[in-house]
């Protein structure tokens, strides 16, 4: 079956290809990309600059204009506030991935969590309560947290399917701005941007809080 | 925010040699329809003390022809109107759309065409400036020492608006009228559903549209609506008139050439009856 | 669902005459379309450098499509680098085929999908019928149209024509008949909608093992494919299954990384009218520990090297879908998306669907003057399409193959006789004397009323000026000379 699919899809290829260049017939033969100017007069942020009181407060604020809660702490409390907010959290185990910091976990009730080594089947994943995790970055400007499946972040699935996702944010991931999140994060990686919790337009084109992903999006932002 | 570039702005000012030789482009349906807004606007000139020419050999700027699709139609009326016009520092239309016809798209006719001394015409052709463009950039006046004792309400028409991007010139020019109530229009960047051919290849639409518009007039209770383009009046005011709504509809110029001594202006004989002088009748 | 589903149906003016009487859909289409157009404009004015990424947008689309082959061949290089394997597909029926075997080669007799409106375009659902094969729809506004066995109309949300009681309707009819039901005490609260939603899609979600998704963007550099969504859907069928299938129009792709920073400010706030969209999700190939084992790209031309050799008209393949120019259309906002007889809707597809799939059907010849060229889509758009240059542009090309076949008679006789007589102002004159004669004739009170033929399009609901006695170029001659 594979054998009989492959030699049509060469000559696919082939073939639009070659309608491409047929029609591109008044792109000169010599010009190249870079030749056509890009410019880039946009914002790239720096301003608030990465980590300030005033990027963290601004995310702050665009995070709870979406509906997530917002939890600002300073590096003593970090732990014991995350161990309380867990705690209060409705029952269910508590999803941990691997290389959550240590400092953190250690307040969390250790008969709830479940920590996703070895990987956690999925079935599992949806009877958990909540999942706990760090992100990669932070976009002040649109209220944006970034995962990319580092330590502490885990595979996609542990922040998709618990209902409640707890992210801990440290003050010196907060840029200002989308180009600025970008050039800091690996492309090679699966990236999740998350702006609030789950939403959706689609009834009468106003928004809805709360379809298939987590409901509820609490961040702690450890400054 | 940074501000959307204006598609087509309003030229670069004629430089200022001597007298100012200005060309009146009225367009065709003015000419037929509405010949009073020509007579107002060079009331208005000559009031504001500059002579307006009126060449003979002009007819259309080929919009009708260009925007269905009838491109090669369009051909002999951009010569026509480069031919026509060939001479002048300026010429004035009391179109937005006409103004952004020949701005925008004369030169494309041209080029498409291939004949060279056309584009070459059409290259060497004065700026084309909406009347409201070219008393505020041009003339460099708001207040045209007009009198107009009514409540009235302005639609900005689309080519007016976003081709051109004429911004607030009408509404300034409008505030300054002594006596106006100007009462803003709701909705007024929404277009009226005129659209040239469109009104009559896509009607329902069309009429759709300016159901739409026409509440917004009657929500406003002006007497008058005013705009810089007839044809999109003529489509409002058509409505206006089916539903006995009293509402009048006025070009700009018409509101601006009126003063103490009356509207009429430059007539020697009255603006015969139409629909656009109807008596003014109760609502249903 | 597909295209095909459309045909058959009235051009243009006549489906649009239809839905002008449904009330209901005006009704709604206004309520949404004022609501998410008055968010729109909130989201774009806080941004101070909209006008500047919109030109960085407009620009990096000029320089993919004008170097597509190559960007192209390096997303294919980068994509099976990291795992992927590519597939390109001339037209919807090759398109079709190869998705079809691809699910037959897992074994699988159902598929969750993500919205995407290429698979839409090349009719994918029915021919995974066809094979035997279940697919589920996961987006909200699909799901609903799925459910209520309805077409599109919207680009962001297909189901805007119908209101939340609709909705509740069709959730109570047909959930149960594709698995979870809806719950009995289901109300209209939208809330309660989206929780129904929820559980209807959740068991399909987590025992699924092939999914179709689009793709909003392709990453040339580094083969890097993005989904841009709302509700976590997207991230279902893009993480949990075994094999991820993605099919995308080959103008999806953009050369760089950096690139994407445009279009993630451009689009949410274009579109939703949101700063950003609450999930966005990039991955790049397979990975080991994490989302789909196998990742299939499926590249589809479908018109789309018809579009691209024509220079004007090739700015249309710039287009995100952010539908921003169907929320501001008045025409559009009247008679919503079914009149378009496309499942690319208002504006944008007046200009794409007759690009796409030419122009020989009465339909697609339609489309190019279902717009009054107001402008206001171009003032939107988020990566500067001039769509009323390309409307016109395209009407010209309707015009220009139709000489003398398929332009109505009348109208290339009208026009043809009003540009006689504009040409000359002698002939103008005459013909002004002519025109005011008649309609003095059938003026009453000094208008004209209701007239027969073709001029009643005009005045059976608008009265029309009586020419005066005099026109300008009279009066002048008598006066000024």
């Amino acid at each position: 079956m594979t054998i009989r699919r492959k030699e049509p899809e060469m000559n696919a290829r082939t073939e639009v290809l070659d309608r491409i260049r047929r029609a591109l017939a008044d792109v000169p033969a010599s010009e190249r990309p870079q030749d056509v100017p890009v410019p880039r007069r946009y914002s790239h942020g720096g301003a608030p600059p990465t980590g300030s009181a005033a990027a963290v407060e601004l995310l702050a604020e665009r995070l709870a204009e979406y509906g997530a809660s917002v939890h600002l702490v300073s590096t003593q409390d970090a732990a014991s506030r995350l161990g309380r907010l867990v705690a209060g959290l409705g029952p269910g185990p508590v999803v941990v991935p691997r290389g959550f910091p240590p400092e953190w976990r250690s307040t969390l009730d250790p008969d709830r969590v479940l920590t996703d080594v070895p990987a956690l089947p999925v079935a599992e994943l949806d009877r958990a309560g909540a999942v706990v995790t760090t992100v990669a970055a932070a976009i002040a400007t649109t209220g944006t947290l970034v995962l990319d499946g580092g330590p502490g972040q885990g595979r996609r699935a542990l922040t998709l399917v618990p209902d409640v996702h707890v992210c801990v944010v440290r003050a010196r991931q907060v840029m200002a701005s989308v180009p600025e999140a970008l050039a800091a994060l690996r492309p090679a990686r699966p990236l999740t941007f998350v702006s609030g919790p789950s939403a959706t337009s689609d009834i009468e084109l106003d928004r809805v809080e709360g379809v298939h992903g987590p409901r509820t999006l609490a961040a702690v932002v450890v400054t | 925010m940074s501000p959307a570039p204006v598609r087509n702005p309003s030229p670069a000012l004629p430089s200022p040699h001597g007298t100012m030789r200005i060309a009146l482009f009225i367009t065709c349906l003015n000419d037929t329809l509405f010949p009073a807004t020509g007579r107002a606007v060079v009331t208005l000139l000559e009031r504001l003390g500059h002579r307006v020419d009126f060449p003979p050999e002009q007819t259309c700027c080929g919009q009708m022809h260009f925007n269905t699709g009838y491109r090669r139609d369009c051909v002999p009326l951009v010569r026509r109107f480069a031919e026509a016009f060939a001479g002048y520092d300026a010429v004035l239309t009391p179109s937005g759309s006409c103004a952004a016809m020949v701005r925008e798209h004369h030169g494309r006719v041209a080029e498409v065409s291939g004949d060279e001394r056309l584009s070459a015409a059409v290259r060497d052709a004065p700026p084309v400036y909406e009347l409201s463009e070219f008393l505020v950039d041009v003339l460099g006046v708001t207040d045209v020492g007009a009198y107009f004792p009514h409540r009235v309400t302005y639609h900005p028409t689309c080519h007016s608006l976003r081709m051109l991007g004429v911004g607030d010139r009408p509404l300034a020019l409008l505030r300054a009228v002594r006596g106006i109530d100007l009462v803003e229009l709701g909705g007024a960047d929404q277009c009226c559903g005129f659209g040239g051919t469109f009104a009559l290849k896509n009607a329902d639409t069309s009429v759709a549209m300016c159901t739409d518009k026409v509440r917004h007039v009657l929500d406003t209770g002006a007497e008058v609506l005013c705009a810089g383009d007839n044809s999109c009046l003529m489509h409002i005011g058509g409505a206006l008139s089916r539903l006995r709504t009293g509402v009048r509809v006025m070009h700009l110029a018409e509101i601006l050439a009126s003063t103490e001594k009356g509207p009429v202006h430059g007539a020697e004989e009255p603006s015969p009856a139409s629909w656009r002088d109807t008596e003014r009748t109760k609502t249903p | 669902m597909n295209d095909a589903t459309f045909l058959g149906m009235p051009a243009f003016p006549a489906a649009a005459a239809g839905a002008l009487r449904d009330s209901q859909l005006r009704g709604n289409l206004a309520r949404a379309t004022g609501t998410i157009r008055s968010r729109r404009a909130a989201a774009v004015s806080e941004q101070d450098d909209w006008e500047h990424l919109r030109e960085a947008g407009r620009a990096v689309k000029e320089r993919t499509l004008r170097h597509l082959d190559r960007y192209l061949l390096q997303l294919e290089e980068k994509v099976t680098a990291a795992g992927g394997t590519v597939h390109w597909a001339r037209d919807a029926e090759e398109a079709r085929r190869i998705v079809v075997g691809l699910v037959q080669d897992t074994g699988e007799r159902e598929v969750v999908k993500v919205k995407s409106m290429v698979t839409q375009e090349i009719g994918l659902n029915d021919a995974l019928a066809d094979a035997g094969i279940d697919a589920y729809e996961t987006d909200l506004a699909e799901l609903i149209v799925q459910l209520g066995q309805d077409h599109p109309s919207h680009i962001l949300v297909p189901a805007i024509h119908r209101n939340r009681a609709e909705i509740r309707e069709i959730f109570l009819r047909s959930m149960g008949a594709y698995g979870t039901a809806a719950p009995a005490d289901l109300n209209d609260d939208p809330r309660r909608l989206a929780e129904a939603a929820r559980r209807h899609l959740r068991e399909k979600f987590l025992r699924a093992k092939v999914a179709v998704s689009g793709v909003n963007f392709l990453v040339a550099e580094t083969g890097t494919a993005v989904v841009v969504e709302s509700e976590g859907n997207g991230r279902m069928c893009l993480t949990l299954p075994e094999t991820l299938i993605s099919v995308a129009g080959i103008e999806k792709v953009i050369p760089t990384w950096q690139d994407l920073e445009v279009f993630l400010q451009l689009l949410p706030r274009s579109s939703t009218g949101e700063r950003m969209n609450p999930y966005t999700s990039t991955w790049t190939g397979t990975r080991a520990d994490d989302g789909p084992r196998a990742f299939h790209l499926v590249l589809v031309d479908a018109g789309r090297t018809e579009a691209l050799s024509d220079p004007v008209g090739r700015q249309v393949l710039n287009c995100i879908r952010c539908s921003a120019c169907l929320n501001v259309c008045p025409v559009y906002e009247r008679v919503g998306g079914h009149a378009y007889g496309s499942v690319y809707p208002g504006p944008i597809g007046a200009v794409l669907s007759p690009q796409l799939r030419g122009t020989a059907s009465e339909v697609d010849r339609a489309l190019p003057y279902a717009s009054s060229l107001c402008g206001a889509c171009y003032e939107v758009c988020p990566v500067k399409i001039d769509i009323p240059e390309v409307l016109v542009h395209l009407r010209a090309r309707v015009v220009e193959d139709g000489r003398g076949r398929l332009v109505p008679k009348p109208e290339r006789l009208a026009m043809a006789a009003a540009r006689w007589v504009i040409s000359r102002p002698a002939r103008l004159t005459a013909a002004q004397r002519a025109g005011a004669v008649a309609a003095r004739l059938v003026a009453r009170r000094g208008r004209v009323g209701r007239l027969p033929g073709p001029l009643s399009r005009w005045t059976d609901t608008r009265d029309a000026p009586v020419p005066p006695a005099e026109t300008f170029s009279a009066w002048w001659k008598r006066t000024r000379r």
